[in-house]
């Protein structure tokens, strides 16, 4: 339950992507122990509150993570009048959800959306009226989180982790029914079969969760070139994206000689924008360099967003354009850029045959970020859509990686249970934890299923 | 005539006679008002008491001072202790009554009871002035008037008989129904149902081949069901197994055309659990065979129950196929099963306490609730008893949580989910069955109902106290004393069991799994030499509580977490309508339900966790 005070939370509380530094916030009874005992550097248990120390962050294996700053607050004086520490690392993702991830392992539950503020008007800290936004953003952003989670699997994931979870109700029931009628001459759950089906769902969620520590995703996100004409509005598209100046923009055609690179979060899927150098005869050595990596970060991406000024640019021109640089063979987004100096264009303009269409052109004006979410929102759409991206953006979401760690070791005692041959009643219950894990992650949490499943298959009552 | 009552209970079944002796054992002046002095306590349907998950809560009921436990424990012929080979979450105690010693020994506990007046008549309706219960009105046309009035009409109310294409009013085989009740609370704006629920027929043992079925006596050492000093049951009668066999489906078939299960005369819904024959047939037409089990009505009677062969078809196909079943091929039929409809008010229309929402101090409790089972109605009837009590006194009312009781169970499944088909408990019901045993029901209920003031709870109040030190006592020796290799290493070979290199603590010992403390006291004996002193119970729990103590340790940590949302009061008529930042269906449902804690609330379905973070913002904490 999320409402549950006597837990200690963990959350970003920087923006996502890359930025010099990323502060994870910790509230809670624990904070400040469990802290301790991956930070080296002042013991924090001993620190006074409202001070700031240096240490290293350590995993189980000795290994350091990240050299950072601990910022510890001793309830009542903090945001959430309970016991904070804040950590300023580094602002890699890797890094900060790798710190995360260990102290997820230590019992630290991931925040829900607004916690820390629902912790702060619990304990006294808010008023009612800061009060009701927070309440409105728990309310608008927890119903879209499952579906949300639900999409981001979709590449077959989702599937297997419901139909392997229905498999597990059945086993459930089939226990429920030699516990609950036991007089009857019911049959009884095959246990080698149980213990296989365990076995099953533990490989799937080992691989999820390898998916998770592992994953291109994480490390390097999904690589977006941002590719197009000198002076077609790249820069000016990635610093829209990105809400930031990044890269330097100006009128001059060749401002980016070299790639740039930052990373953007939709919806909890990692993009690694590439802004590169405009594509054109290199006249002088520095460009003809940076057409060069240019080229190769087009040949390495997953995505092109290929960018056009729609005042200098034809279909016809487009079309060879794509051609010349082998662009077809990438998934693709065309955006008319500079559509505010155009208004009448048209994009149907642009079509062509099946592979120039509504599906993947989109019009902007980047310099006056018209259209901008509606980019990000293709681009979301492009990544779920296509099974062979899904395989490795499946976990992105330390929720779901905290339910996977709990449903794997409730599996776990299932699996020690049957092979201790402890009575059924006790693998019930470790069954009943897994399935309310593996519905956390399916958005379907139901003691329900199991009576309903043992009337409509057995025949029980006298 | 009458004097004024604090509480009056009409129905004199199992809810209503727990009601009675509820309210009268806190102190109430009670009137138990009956359609007939002779059928109170009847056991309607299988004369038996108990049962996975019912046996729980039957000595859950005696932990709280009722009376169904000690009735049982009079009356019994025969006593199992279920899924034995389970763990000890799972042990339920079932008996077989005399039926007519049970309605015997309960009409005569009531009589002994000064606080308990009786009245024969026919309840036409309830007195109701400023939207609360004053009491009732009979048909006869006189008017009692009570504090609160407590409902408990079980199948009664509009009850409709069918057997084949014949239908007749009745509340039980041989009895009116009552009528008035139903219609009044429809216009006070309660809103009823109809369930259906059926009975097997009665046979004459003398007419049973007993040899050709399959013998099922009792436990050779039975315990029983109440804390109290009730007699041990001594000479057990055995039951018997029989099937059913392709010609005897065959036969009910030829009846299917004319069963009102099946031509859609019955609309009331039945339970999937405990189908008629005819259900079973149709619903799982490959299985060739169903178990039936042969029971006796009583020791001094030939009557007997076939369970597990529930019907409504016509009377002569019932005989027809009886007399195909092996052991059965002579038999006689007392009486033919029957299906029964009756009307019954959707429990969400209920408090905690059982009163209803609509009329303050009417409390209903039992089948009127939607319950199937003896067991169900007699917990409720107990609850609504004691509630009665306490609202007329103006005192807190008494619930029991989830994590307290299978009591605490039900009646919350009850009030915030409703039920669509007569409610009967499981084991899976409950999210903490490990902590809810049969073994400790006196230790987790008797100081809440002492603590409350109900009559004579001390005596078993000391019980109890005096078994936690034994227990306790028994868990600290095998946690101080170890034992040598050689003193258990020949106990573990036998077992399979890893053997010992160096002195250990007992209790790692107990703690593997297949070693129990029987085996080991008799393989050791300085633990024998010990445990002699103690009662046999004891030893058991305390065995218990060694065992099993991570998996119990797991289940307390969930209840800890869960009890932090049921401290969370709601306010009384909160406008949840006014919380934009719920979901349309929870703010429906809330309204609707009025749950009174925030735990409640995170129960009602549609309710989600995001709700919940919201309706504790505005509880303002």
């Amino acid at each position: 339950m999320q409402t549950d005070l006597s837990d200690t939370i963990i959350a970003l509380s920087t923006p996502p992507g890359i930025g010099a530094i990323g502060i994870i916030r910790l509230s809670g009874p624990k904070a400040i122990k469990l802290v301790d005992q991956v930070f080296f550097g002042r013991n924090l248990t001993k620190v006074e509150g409202n001070t700031v120390h240096y240490g290293k962050i350590k995993d189980e294996n000795d290994r350091i993570l990240d050299e950072c700053m601990a910022t510890v607050f001793r309830t009542p004086k903090s945001y959430t009048r309970e016991d904070v520490v804040e950590l300023s690392c580094h602002g890699s993702p890797y890094i900060l959800n790798q710190v995360i991830q260990l102290l997820i392992r230590m019992g630290i539950r991931q925040a829900e959306p607004g916690e820390f503020t629902l912790r702060a008007f619990l304990n006294g800290q808010l008023d009612l009226s800061q009060a009701e936004a927070v309440a409105d953003l728990i309310a608008s952003d927890s119903s879209a989180s499952h579906d949300l989670a639900m999409k981001q699997m979709r590449g077959g994931f989702s599937n297997e982790i419901q139909r392997l979870r229905q498999e597990l109700i059945d086993f459930a029931s089939l226990i429920e029914l030699e516990l609950d009628f036991a007089e009857e001459d019911v049959q009884f759950a095959d246990r080698t079969k149980l213990k296989a089906l365990v076995e099953k769902i533990q490989g799937v969620i080992r691989q999820l969760l390898s998916s998770f520590q592992l994953g291109n995703v994480l490390k390097q996100g999904v690589s977006t070139v941002i590719a197009g004409k000198p002076n077609a509005g790249k820069s000016t598209l990635l610093n829209a994206m990105l809400q930031e100046e990044r890269a330097i923009v100006s009128d001059i055609a060749g401002t980016t000689r070299d790639t740039i690179e930052a990373t953007l979060n939709i919806e909890g899927i990692q993009f690694r924008l590439i802004d590169t150098a405009g594509i054109r005869d290199a006249r002088d050595k520095i460009e003809a360099f940076g057409v060069e990596r240019t080229m190769e970060a087009i040949q390495a991406s997953t995505i092109v967003l290929y960018v056009i000024d729609v005042i200098e640019t034809s279909q016809q021109k487009l079309i060879e354009e794509l051609k010349a640089f082998n662009i077809q063979n990438s998934k693709f987004i065309i955006v008319l850029n500079k559509m505010d100096l155009n208004p009448y264009t048209k994009p149907e303009d642009y079509y062509s045959e099946d592979w120039i269409t509504s599906d993947n052109v989109i019009t902007t004006s980047a310099l006056n970020k018209m259209n901008i979410d509606y980019l990000k929102e293709q681009l979301f759409n492009l990544v779920i859509s296509d099974k062979s991206l899904m395989d490795h953006t499946i976990v992105s979401n330390s929720r779901h990686y905290e339910a996977l760690t709990r449903a794997a070791e409730s599996l776990d005692a299932v699996d020690s249970g049957l092979k201790t041959g402890i009575s059924s009643d006790f693998v019930a219950m470790d069954i009943r934890q897994a399935l309310h894990y593996l519905g956390e992650i399916t958005g379907e949490i139901s003691t329900d299923d199991l009576l309903g499943n043992i009337f409509s298959k057995f025949c029980i009552g006298k | 005539m009458f004097p004024k009552y604090d509480v009056i209970v009409v129905g004199a079944g199992h809810a209503g006679c727990e009601a009675a002796i509820g309210a009268a054992n806190m102190g109430s002046k009670v009137l138990l008002v009956t359609m007939n002095m002779q059928t109170i306590a009847q056991m309607s349907c299988n004369p038996a008491m108990g049962g996975v998950a019912k046996g729980q809560i039957i000595r859950e009921v005696d932990a709280l001072g009722g009376y169904s436990g000690i009735v049982t424990d009079w009356s019994m012929i025969q006593f199992r202790m279920l899924n034995k080979s389970k763990g000890p979450a799972m042990w339920s105690p079932r008996a077989q009554s005399d039926r007519m010693a049970f309605a015997m020994k309960w009409r005569s506990l009531l009589e002994h009871h000064s606080n308990i007046d009786f009245w024969q008549e026919m309840v036409k309706g309830i007195v109701v002035k400023n939207g609360q219960a004053r009491g009732v009105r009979t048909g006869m046309g006189i008017e009692i008037e009570s504090k609160s009035v407590i409902l408990t009409n079980g199948t009664f109310l509009n009850g409709l008989i069918h057997i084949g294409e014949k239908h007749f009013g009745g509340g039980r085989a041989g009895e009116k129904a009552a009528e008035g009740i139903t219609e009044q609370l429809q216009e006070l704006g309660f809103e009823s149902g109809r369930m259906k629920t059926g009975t097997p027929p009665r046979v004459d043992g003398r007419s049973l081949h007993w040899n050709r079925m399959e013998l099922q006596p009792g436990d050779p050492q039975p315990t029983k069901f109440s804390f109290t000093d009730t007699p041990l049951l001594k000479d057990q009668i055995p039951c018997h197994i029989t099937y059913t066999s392709k010609k005897v489906h065959e036969i009910l078939k030829t009846g299917f055309h004319r069963s009102p299960m099946f031509n859609g005369r019955i609309r009331g819904q039945g339970p999937r659990y405990c189908p008629s024959i005819e259900d079973k047939i149709d619903r799982f037409a490959d299985r060739d065979r169903h178990q039936l089990f042969v029971e006796p009505e009583g020791r001094d009677t030939c009557e007997i129950y076939v369970n597990g062969f529930s019907s409504s078809l016509p009377e002569e196909v019932q005989y027809k196929a009886l007399r195909q079943i092996r052991g059965f091929e002579d038999a006689k039929m007392f009486r033919p099963g029957y299906a029964i409809e009756y009307d019954y008010f959707p429990p969400v229309q209920l408090f905690p306490n059982l009163e209803t929402k609509l009329v303050r101090n009417l409390f209903f409790a039992g089948q009127i609730n939607g319950t199937t089972g003896y067991e169900e109605a007699a917990c409720q009837g107990l609850m609504a008893g004691i509630n009665a009590h306490q609202k007329i006194n103006d005192k807190a009312p008494f619930i029991l949580k989830r994590s307290d009781a299978y009591i605490g169970v039900l009646i919350d499944d009850l009030i915030n989910k409703g039920t669509d088909e007569p409610y009967r408990m499981f084991t899976s019901r409950a999210e903490y069955r490990i902590l809810l045993r049969q073994d400790n029901a006196d230790i987790r209920l008797t100081p809440l109902v002492t603590e409350l003031g109900m009559n004579a709870m001390n005596i078993r109040m000391h019980r109890v106290i005096e078994k936690k030190a034994q227990i306790q006592k028994i868990r600290k020796y095998f946690s101080k004393t170890s034992i040598t290799p050689d003193q258990v290493n020949g106990y573990l070979e036998r077992l399979g069991s890893a053997l010992i290199s160096q002195k250990v603590k007992l209790k790692s010992i107990l703690s593997r799994p297949h070693v129990d403390i029987s085996g080991l006291r008799k393989a050791v004996p300085f633990i024998e030499n010990e445990l002699q002193q103690f009662v046999e119970e004891d030893v058991q729990s305390a065995e218990i509580y060694i065992k099993y103590e991570g998996y119990i340790q797991k289940e307390k940590d969930l209840v800890e977490k869960m009890n932090r949302l049921e401290s969370v009061n709601i306010k009384d008529d909160f406008d949840f309508t006014s919380l934009g930042s719920l979901s349309a269906e929870a703010r429906e449902k809330l309204n609707k339900i009025q749950p009174r804690t925030i735990g409640q609330a995170s129960r009602i379905s549609g309710v989600s966790p995001a709700d919940i973070s919201v309706l504790l913002v505005h509880m303002g904490r």
